[in-house]
Order: C-alpha cells, then sequence, then structure tokens
C-alpha cells in the first residue's frame, strides 16, 4: 500500500519531464533548418500516404492503351506509364506501400531488439555473452543479401517484407538498450526504487527504459530511411509486391525499357523515394545533433 | 600480431556457424513443398519418379539435423550441389563469377574512397564555407539517392542520351583491357557514390574532433603551417580511425552489388544471386548466397586485423 503511493508520484513526475524534455527537443530541432526541411517531407509523406483517397481522382490500375507514355499534363499531372496508367495516382499510393513496410520492419526491430538488449545489460553474465554473440552473427550476415534470400524463400507479403529488412535492424536497438541499460542499473536513483518494493520488471521498464527513447528516436528514422531503400531495392529487383502493386521500385523497374521514350517514367518514382529517404536523413541527422551531440556518422 | 590474428579466426567459428545454418534454412523456408515449387506442381504431380529423385538429390528425405550435417559436409569439401537448371556443380558456376564481382567491388572502393577522403578533409578544414557545404550536400545526396535510381540516371543520361558509355555488359578484361575498363565506370561510380558519402561524413567529424586536440595547438604553437598540420598529422591519424568505417563499407559493397549487377546485367557472383532466386534454383541460391556472406565475413575480418596493425593501442575486444 505504502509502496503504491510512493511510486506513482514518481513513475508520472518521470514521465511529464520525458514529455518536458521531448518538447523542448522538438524546439530545438525544428531551429536546425535541414531537420525542420526533413520533419516538413515525413509529415508530406505520411500524410499523403494517410489521405491518399483524398488526392488522387484516377485508378492506379486503369490502363489506357491510347495514352501510354504520355508526358506530364493536366489530365496526368506526372504522365502516364506504359501501360497508360497515372502516375500521380502510383505515386501517392506508393506512400502507403513505403511507410506500411518502414513502420512494420521498424516496429518489429524495437519488438525484438529492445528486449534483447534489456535482458542483456540487466542480467548480464552468460545471458549477456549469449545474446551479444547472436547480434554478432546477424551484422556478420549482409544486410540486402540476407532480405534478398528471406523474399526468395518466403515470397513477398508485408510480413516477410517486415521479417527480411527490419531483421538487420534488430541489433541497433539492443546494443543501444543494453548500453543504456549498463550505464543506469548501477544508479541510484534504481536503488532507491528497489527499496520502495518495486519488482525488477517494473523498474527496469518504468525507471530505466525510458532513458533509451532519445537515442531510440535517431535510430527509428534512421532506419525508416533503410526500410524505404531496402523495400524500393527489392521490388526494383522483381522481389517485393508483384505487379501491377504501386510500389515505387516496381514502376522503376517497369520504367526501364521506356526511359529513352520517355524519361518522367523513371524520374517521378525515383524522386518520389529519393525525397522522402531525405526527409528521414535530416530529421535523423537534426535528431542526433540534439540528442545525442557525441554520436558521430558511423 | 600473429596470436591476435589466430584469435579472431577462432571467433569466427560460430559466426560462419550461424552462417552455414542460415543458407541451409533457405531451402526450408519455403511454403509448402519446396521440391513441388521447384518442379512446378504439375510436373511434380505428373512424375512420381522424378518428384523423388529430386527430393533425393536435395537430400530432403533425411531427418533435418541430418540433412544439415551431410550438406555442411560437402560445403566443408568444396562441393555446393549442383544446379537444378544447368546440373553444372554450382562451385565451378560460382568460381566462373567471382572475378566479375571482385572487378567492381575494387573499382567502386577505388571510387569510393577517392572522393570521400578528399572531400571529408576539405569539408573538415574549411568548416561551415562553401566547400564544406558542398561536400556535405554530395554526401547527403548519396545517402538519400537509392543506387539503383542513380544508376537508371547515369544510363538515361550518359548512356542512352550523350552515349558516352555503355549501358549494360561486360568484358573480360584479359579479352580486352580497353573495353573492360569503358564497361567498368558507370557501375563502379555508382556504387562507389554510397559508399563515398558515409565515409565521407565519417572523415569530416574524425577530423573535426582531431582538429581539437591539444597537439594541433602545439604543432601551431612551434610554428608549423596548417597545411603540414593537416597532412602530416591530422589526416593521418583521421585516416586510422576512418578505416573501420571504410572497412563496413567495403562489406556492404558485396550486398549493393546484387542491384548494380542486375541493372548493368555485370556478370558476377550477385548477379548469378538473382539468376537463381528467379530460376528458383534453390542449391545455386545457397552456395551463391553462401559465397557471399562467407566474404563479407572474412573482408570484415582483414579490416580488423589491419586497423590493430595500423594502431596497435587499439583493443578490438
Amino acid at each position: 500500500m505504502l509502496s503504491d503511493t510512493m511510486r506513482s508520484p514518481s513513475r508520472s513526475q518521470k514521465w511529464l519531464e520525458l514529455r518536458a524534455r521531448l518538447g523542448e527537443s522538438l524546439r530545438v530541432i525544428l531551429r536546425n533548418r535541414l531537420a525542420a526541411v526533413g520533419l516538413v517531407l515525413i509529415v508530406l509523406v505520411s500524410g499523403a500516404s494517410l489521405c491518399a483517397d483524398l488526392l488522387i481522382t484516377q485508378s492506379p490500375f486503369e490502363m489506357n492503351m491510347v495514352n501510354r507514355l504520355s508526358p506530364p499534363s493536366g489530365e496526368h499531372l506526372l504522365g502516364t506509364d506504359v501501360f497508360g496508367r497515372d502516375i500521380f495516382t502510383r505515386v501517392i499510393l506508393g506512400t502507403r506501400i513505403a511507410m506500411q513496410v518502414a513502420v512494420g520492419a521498424v516496429l518489429l526491430a524495437i519488438v525484438l531488439g529492445v528486449p534483447l538488449g534489456a535482458i542483456s545489460g540487466y542480467v548480464g553474465g552468460r545471458v549477456d555473452t549469449l545474446i551479444m554473440r547472436f547480434i554478432d552473427a546477424v551484422l556478420a550476415f549482409p544486410g540486402r543479401l540476407l532480405a534478398i534470400a528471406l523474399v526468395a524463400a518466403m515470397g513477398a507479403n508485408f510480413l516477410t517484407l517486415w521479417l527480411a529488412i527490419g531483421i538487420n535492424s534488430i541489433p541497433g536497438y539492443a546494443r543501444v538498450v543494453r548500453g543504456v541499460v549498463l550505464s543506469q542499473k548501477e544508479k541510484e536513483y534504481v536503488e532507491a526504487a528497489r527499496m520502495t518494493g518495486e519488482s525488477e520488471m517494473r523498474i527496469l521498464f518504468f525507471q530505466i527504459l525510458p532513458n533509451c527513447i532519445g537515442p531510440m528516436l535517431v535510430l527509428v528514422t534512421l532506419d525508416c530511411a533503410h526500410a524505404i531503400t531496402a523495400e524500393s531495392s527489392l521490388s526494383f529487383l522483381g522481389l517485393g509486391f508483384p505487379p501491377p502493386a504501386p510500389s515505387w521500385g516496381l514502376m522503376l523497374n517497369e520504367a526501364r525499357g521506356y526511359m529513352e521514350l520517355a524519361p518522367h517514367v523513371a524520374i517521378f518514382p525515383g524522386l518520389a523515394i529519393s525525397l522522402t529517404i531525405l526527409g528521414f536523413n535530416l530529421l535523423g541527422d537534426g535528431l542526433r545533433d540534439v540528442l545525442d551531440p557525441h554520436q558521430y556518422d558511423k | 600480431m600473429a596470436r591476435y590474428f589466430i584469435k579472431r579466426l577462432i571467433q569466427l567459428i560460430p559466426v560462419l556457424f550461424f552462417v552455414s545454418i542460415f543458407v541451409f534454412l533457405i531451402i526450408h523456408l519455403i511454403p509448402g513443398d519446396p521440391v513441388e515449387v521447384m518442379l512446378g506442381e504439375d510436373d511434380a504431380r505428373a512424375s512420381q519418379e522424378l518428384y523423388q529423385a529430386m527430393r533425393k538429390q536435395l537430400g530432403l528425405d533425411a531427418p533435418i539435423h541430418i540433412q544439415y550435417l551431410r550438406w555442411i559436409w560437402h560445403v566443408l569439401q568444396g562441393d555446393l550441389g549442383k544446379s537444378l537448371r544447368t546440373a553444372e556443380p554450382v562451385w565451378d558456376m560460382v568460381m566462373a563469377r567471382y572475378p566479375a564481382t571482385i572487378y567492381l567491388a575494387l573499382s567502386a572502393f577505388l571510387v569510393g574512397t577517392l572522393i570521400s577522403i578528399p572531400a571529408g578533409a576539405i569539408a573538415a578544414v574549411k568548416q561551415n564555407t562553401a566547400w564544406d557545404y558542398s561536400a556535405m550536400g554530395f554526401a547527403l545526396f548519396g545517402i538519400s539517392v537509392p543506387n539503383f535510381w542513380l544508376a537508371l540516371l547515369l544510363i538515361l543520361g550518359l548512356g542512352l542520351h550523350w552515349r558516352v558509355f555503355p549501358t549494360m555488359g561486360y568484358v573480360d578484361p584479359t579479352a580486352h583491357f580497353g573495353m573492360f575498363l569503358w564497361h567498368l565506370v558507370m557501375p563502379s561510380v555508382v556504387l562507389g557514390t554510397a559508399m563515398a558519402s558515409s565515409i565521407t561524413r565519417f572523415v569530416r567529424a574524425e577530423m573535426l574532433d582531431q582538429l581539437r586536440l591539444d597537439y594541433v595547438r602545439t604543432a601551431k604553437a612551434k610554428g608549423l603551417p596548417d597545411r603540414k598540420i593537416v597532412s602530416r598529422h591530422v589526416l593521418r591519424n583521421s585516416l586510422v580511425a576512418a578505416t573501420t568505417a571504410i572497412g563496413l563499407q567495403v562489406g556492404r559493397l558485396l550486398g549493393g552489388a546484387t542491384v548494380i549487377e542486375t541493372v548493368f546485367s555485370w556478370p558476377g557472383v550477385a548477379l548469378l544471386v538473382l539468376e537463381s532466386v528467379y530460376a528458383r534454383d534453390y542449391p545455386l541460391l545457397q552456395g551463391s548466397v553462401l559465397f557471399l556472406a562467407v566474404a563479407y565475413v572474412f573482408v570484415n575480418l582483414f579490416v580488423d586485423v589491419f586497423y590493430k596493425w595500423l594502431d596497435p593501442r587499439i583493443s578490438l575486444e
């Protein structure tokens, strides 16, 4: 009873503090012009993926053989592709695939990586060695090749793409979380929480892990960029979602044979990929400067 | 040094074990019956004989741990199985292809370092000037533009429009060295650009750190000209630290090569991986993936050892 009343204010205080810190960080990030540009780009892409139905007026799949490869015009803002489909519609719907794959892959990496790192750092000893060896082994495999092999064997759907792309990000989260846990677990506030009778699980999740949020935010943004690159590369190679899915990589793959005739088919989907990745990279760099000034590009 | 090398070799054993398990499992990750997938459902149903023969060839008729032991026993003897399409030994097919991948990786590495080290150094020395901004702009461009799109743009511009470079293909260097180089330019520029971007950022960050250190102040105080301080001391120290970053990127070249080899029809091992995927030739897929993964592991080992040799103070435990 006593421990309950003592615990709750300290925890809510910690969250309040955290929120204040995040608010302050957001202000600092927005002062960094490049990071602000990144944030705007991400908001635009996320907005497009959420409100795609409001933005498009044509079907992404309807073919029109009379209007093949027509250049940008009033009717088709970004022109049409080799099947006469509206490229603007397909680029907008492409944001959905990109964001769904990125968010899913990063979430999967967090869900698996954070507990691994937390247990590794908190328990230590043999468990730590075992987990870290596993992490080293994942890192020892070239990421893109792993993704290709997994997708080739299991076929392309959201689940396999999340797994194939997300697995490469697991080591990053595990290492960051392990580092934070190691540096925090001997601190006095942890000892104090233990004295009030908090269980070890609660201490780990409510006292120690909130300290990981800063460095993890940096990882999340940069990993989103990686995931989008990976998904578009896979679909460019014909290993992602099968046609006629409006995936940016697939659109570029289909454009390969016709780009001399109609360069726009190869330009707009690529621009969409690049701007999205640029947005995540700019924001990630900005976050790193704010939250983690000593960590340079590795 | 030799002891360190041996120690690292021993540490590789669990890593290689994991890699082999994964490559072995590829065939078991195929949903449904792998033999049916490879033969095509109709053929598999039509000929029970063919089906059983294939099952036996792939060794799928034994319990899974026996299958692994058999497979790894053959692999250790250089027997990667036979291609399902051509019946050629996978090892021979990989050996025929690996030089092309090495040429591409080496030249991309050359392009990458030749761009990134000067660019990073100039950006650091002239921090917050137009030089710095353009180097960092280039780096951001290289990181954000996916390499296959850059490849398409180059093919479109330099290949199809101005017809400066060939858009695809490969010429054996022993057959015609000039043509070989001519075909190598665009693939290695594309593959080198992505590598150059992250190393440029690393070199710049490292140089900025070094420039703040006491020894630079001492060198200035004793009257050494800035240029000498940078070239003789700061750059040299920064490059030692940059070795690991460069090494990581070399490993990534092997993975990034899959896309580049496909776009430019460059007949390396990475393209072989893709061809085996399209042909559902799983033994070939396993063999070529295994080759690239093991190469990656060893490249990283050599980078670590080289790093230790450059800077013996460093312990890589």
